[in-house]
C-alpha cells in the first residue's frame, strides 16, 4: 500500500516515496516538451500494482500526453518511467507493447473490420511478419472477446457498433496484449450514463485485485468526470497545468479544497446512500 | 482459392489480350508462339504473325499486367500508411512528378536514367504533397487530395513547358501520348524495368501486411501495438515511389488504378492486407490488361491512350467513393 503512506495533497518534486518503487508503475521527474513548450513538468507519480487509478485535471492539464508518454507512443525528454522496475522507454517496441496496451480517446477506422479482426490486432506483437494465427492467438482474442462481452458481436463490422460497443471492442483489442499495465485516455468520452458505468464496471472487473489471483492488470484512466472517478478508482492522481498538484487515495484526495483549487468551481462531497462511494455535487457560481 | 481463380484469370487474359487485335491469332497459336521462343518446338506461325506475338504484343500485354499489379499495389499501401480512402498514386502527384522526372531526362538524351528519374521526381512530388497538406493544419484525406492536385498541376506545368521550348514536330504526339498514359510503345526493356520494379518493392511491401493493418486505428495506435510507425510509414512510401516511378517511366502516368482497384478486392476479401495486397495485384493487372485491349481496338485502326480509358471508368467510381464517404461521415 505504498500510495496509503503518501500525503494526500502536495506538489510534484514531494510526491515520491523512496520505498514506492518495484512492483506498479513509478513515474519520476518526466519532462516532456513539445514545440519548446513544457506539457509535462517534473512529473513524479506511482500507481501501485492491480489497481484502478484515475488521472484527473481541467483540460489542457496534460493528461492526454502524460498518457502518451507512459505508453511510449509520445518521448518524454527527461526522467524515468517504470513498470515492475524496468524501465518502458528502454524497452524493444515490441516487448513494450507486450506490457502495456493503450486505448486512446475515441480511436476509430474507415476500414469494414470485423469485431474479431481488430480484437486480433492486439496479438501484432506476438506475431512475425508472415506467419499465420496460432491456436494461442485464437485462444487469447476469444477470451478477451468473453471477458468484454462481446463474444456474440464478433462478425460485426466495427463501424456498424454504438459508441460504446466500441470501447468494449477497444478494450479487447488492448486485452488480447495480454498487457500489465492498461492506459486509457477519456474511456467514456461521448457515451451514455448506461455506457459510461458498464464500460468502467468492466474495467475495474480487469484489474488484479477485482480478479483477485494475480492475472489481472493495473490500470491507469484519465478521466473528465470527477463522479466516475470517485466511484471506481481506488487512487487518483490530480495533474493541473503539467505538474502534478495532488495524489492518493480517492477519498482523501477529492475534497471541495481541491476542486476549487484545480477546477475553480465549488463543490461539496457527499456519500453516495447505495454505494457508500463519495459524490460530488457542484454548485454553479454566485 | 481467390488468389488462383484470379491467377488464372490473370493468365486467360494476357492470353486473350495477345489473341486479340488487327491480325487475328488464335490462342493455341500465341502459346505456340510463346513456347517455341522459351525452346520449345517450332513455331505454329508464319514469321512475320510469330513477330507480332513476340516482339509486338506478348511485351506490351506483360507490361500491362505489370503496371496494373504495381498501381493497384502502391494505391493500396498508400491508402493504408496515410490512412486515406483517396490515396493514390495519380491524385498526390506521384505520377506527375515522375513525369516531370522522366521528361527531364528524355529531353537531356539520358534515357538511360529514365526509372531513376521517374523515382526521384516521385519522391519529391510525394514529399511536396505532404509537407503543403501539414501546411494546411492537420493532413486529413480532402486535404491531402487537394495538396496533391495542387503539386500535380505544377508538375504538369512544367513538364508542358519544358515540353514547349525543347520539342518540335512529330515528338509532340509521341509525348503526349506518354503524358496521358500509353503502352503503345512497350517493348521488352520496358517487361524488365517494370518486372524488377515488381521484384524489388513487391516483397518488401507484401510483408508488410501486418504492418500496414495495425495502422487501421492509426499511428498511435499503430505505435501502442510495437510498430515503428515513422520508419514504417516512409520505408513503404519510399518503396511505393520507386514502384511508381518505374511504371511512369515505362507507361507514362495511367490514373485511377491505384485508387479504385484497392477498393474492389476489400469488397470482395475484406481490408486485411495479407491478402488485399497480393489479390490487388492480379486483379490491377488483370484490369489494365482488358483496359490496353480496349484501347487499341475499340477505334482502331487508331488508338486511345489506355490512361484515357483508365479515367472514364475511374473518374465515376471515384466519385462514387466520395458521395460514400459524405453518407458516412
Amino acid at each position: 500500500m505504498s500510495a496509503a503512506r503518501r500525503p494526500g495533497r502536495g506538489t510534484g518534486g514531494e510526491m515520491r516515496t523512496d520505498d514506492g518503487s518495484g512492483d506498479g508503475l513509478d513515474v519520476s521527474r518526466v519532462d516532456i516538451r513539445r514545440d519548446g513548450t513544457l506539457i509535462i513538468d517534473d512529473v513524479d507519480c506511482s500507481v501501485e500494482r492491480g489497481t484502478f487509478s484515475a488521472l484527473l485535471g481541467p483540460n489542457g492539464a496534460g493528461k492526454s500526453t502524460l498518457l502518451a508518454a507512459l505508453a511510449g507512443v509520445e518521448r518524454a525528454q527527461s526522467g524515468s518511467i517504470q513498470f515492475g522496475g524496468v524501465e518502458l522507454h528502454g524497452m524493444p517496441r515490441r516487448q513494450r507493447a507486450r506490457t502495456v496496451s493503450f486505448v486512446e480517446q475515441e480511436a476509430s477506422t474507415e476500414l469494414a473490420l470485423t469485431v474479431r479482426q481488430v480484437v486480433e490486432l492486439g496479438r501484432t506483437p506476438y506475431q512475425t511478419l508472415w506467419g499465420d494465427e496460432s491456436a494461442d492467438d485464437a485462444a487469447i482474442v476469444a477470451s478477451a472477446l468473453e471477458s468484454t462481452g462481446l463474444t456474440s458481436f464478433a462478425a460485426r463490422t466495427f463501424v456498424s457498433l454504438s459508441g460504446g460497443e466500441r470501447q468494449r471492442v477497444l478494450l479487447a483489442k488492448a486485452l488480447a496484449q495480454e498487457p500489465r499495465l492498461l492506459l486509457l485516455d477519456e474511456p467514456t468520452n461521448h457515451l451514455d450514463v448506461s455506457a459510461q458505468l458498464s464500460t468502467l464496471s468492466l474495467v475495474r472487473s480487469l484489474t488484479a485485485r477485482e480478479a483477485g489471483d494475480g492475472t489481472g492488470v493495473t490500470v491507469l484512466a484519465a478521466l473528465h468526470d470527477l463522479n466516475l472517478a470517485a466511484a471506481y478508482c481506488d487512487h487518483v492522481i490530480v495533474l493541473r497545468r503539467g505538474r502534478v498538484f495532488a495524489a492518493g487515495p480517492t477519498e482523501t484526495v477529492l475534497t471541495p479544497e481541491l476542486i476549487r483549487d484545480v477546477y475553480g468551481v465549488r463543490a461539496d462531497v457527499l456519500r453516495n446512500p447505495t454505494t457508500g462511494r463519495p459524490v460530488i455535487a457542484f454548485s454553479p457560481p454566485d | 482459392m481467390v488468389a488462383v481463380a484470379l491467377a488464372a484469370l490473370l493468365v486467360v487474359s494476357i492470353t486473350l489480350a495477345i489473341a486479340v487485335g488487327p491480325t487475328s491469332i488464335t490462342p493455341v497459336d500465341v502459346w505456340g508462339s510463346v513456347l517455341h521462343h522459351l525452346g520449345f518446338g517450332a513455331s505454329p506461325l508464319p514469321e512475320l504473325r510469330d513477330g507480332i506475338v513476340w516482339q509486338l504484343r506478348l511485351p506490351r500485354v506483360l507490361t500491362a499486367a505489370a503496371v496494373g499489379a504495381g498501381l493497384a499495389v502502391s494505391g493500396a499501401v498508400m491508402q493504408a500508411v496515410t490512412r486515406n480512402p483517396l490515396a493514390d498514386p495519380y491524385l498526390l502527384g506521384l505520377s506527375s512528378g515522375a513525369s516531370l522526372g522522366a521528361v527531364a531526362v528524355l529531353l537531356l538524351g539520358a534515357a538511360i536514367l529514365l526509372p531513376l528519374a521517374a523515382f526521384v521526381g516521385a519522391m519529391l512530388a510525394l514529399g511536396l504533397t505532404l509537407l503543403l497538406a501539414n501546411s494546411l493544419g492537420r493532413i486529413t484525406p480532402s486535404r491531402t487530395v487537394l495538396a496533391g492536385i495542387a503539386v500535380s498541376a505544377l508538375a504538369s506545368a512544367v513538364t508542358s513547358l519544358v515540353i514547349f521550348w525543347t520539342v518540335t514536330g512529330d515528338s509532340y504526339r509521341e509525348i503526349l501520348n506518354w503524358l496521358l498514359g500509353s503502352l503503345a510503345g512497350a517493348r521488352w526493356p520496358e517487361v524488365a524495368i517494370a518486372f524488377a520494379a515488381i521484384l524489388i518493392a513487391g516483397v518488401p511491401i507484401l510483408l508488410s501486411g501486418r504492418i500496414l493493418d495495425a495502422f487501421a486505428f492509426g499511428d498511435v495506435s499503430a505505435a501502442s501495438l510495437g510498430i515503428d510507425v515513422q520508419r514504417s510509414r516512409w520505408l513503404l512510401l519510399g518503396v511505393t515511389a520507386l514502384l511508381t516511378g518505374a511504371m511512369v517511366s515505362v507507361s507514362g502516368s495511367i490514373g485511377f488504378v491505384g485508387l479504385i482497384l484497392p477498393h474492389a478486392v476489400r469488397l470482395m476479401v475484406g481490408p486485411r492486407h495479407r491478402a488485399l495486397l497480393p489479390l490487388s495485384a492480379l486483379v490491377g493487372g488483370i484490369f489494365l490488361v482488358w483496359a490496353d485491349t480496349l484501347a487499341r481496338t475499340v477505334f482502331d485502326p487508331r488508338e486511345l491512350p489506355v490512361g484515357i480509358v483508365t479515367a472514364l471508368i475511374g473518374a465515376p467510381v471515384f466519385a462514387l467513393l466520395l458521395a460514400r464517404r459524405r453518407e458516412s461521415a
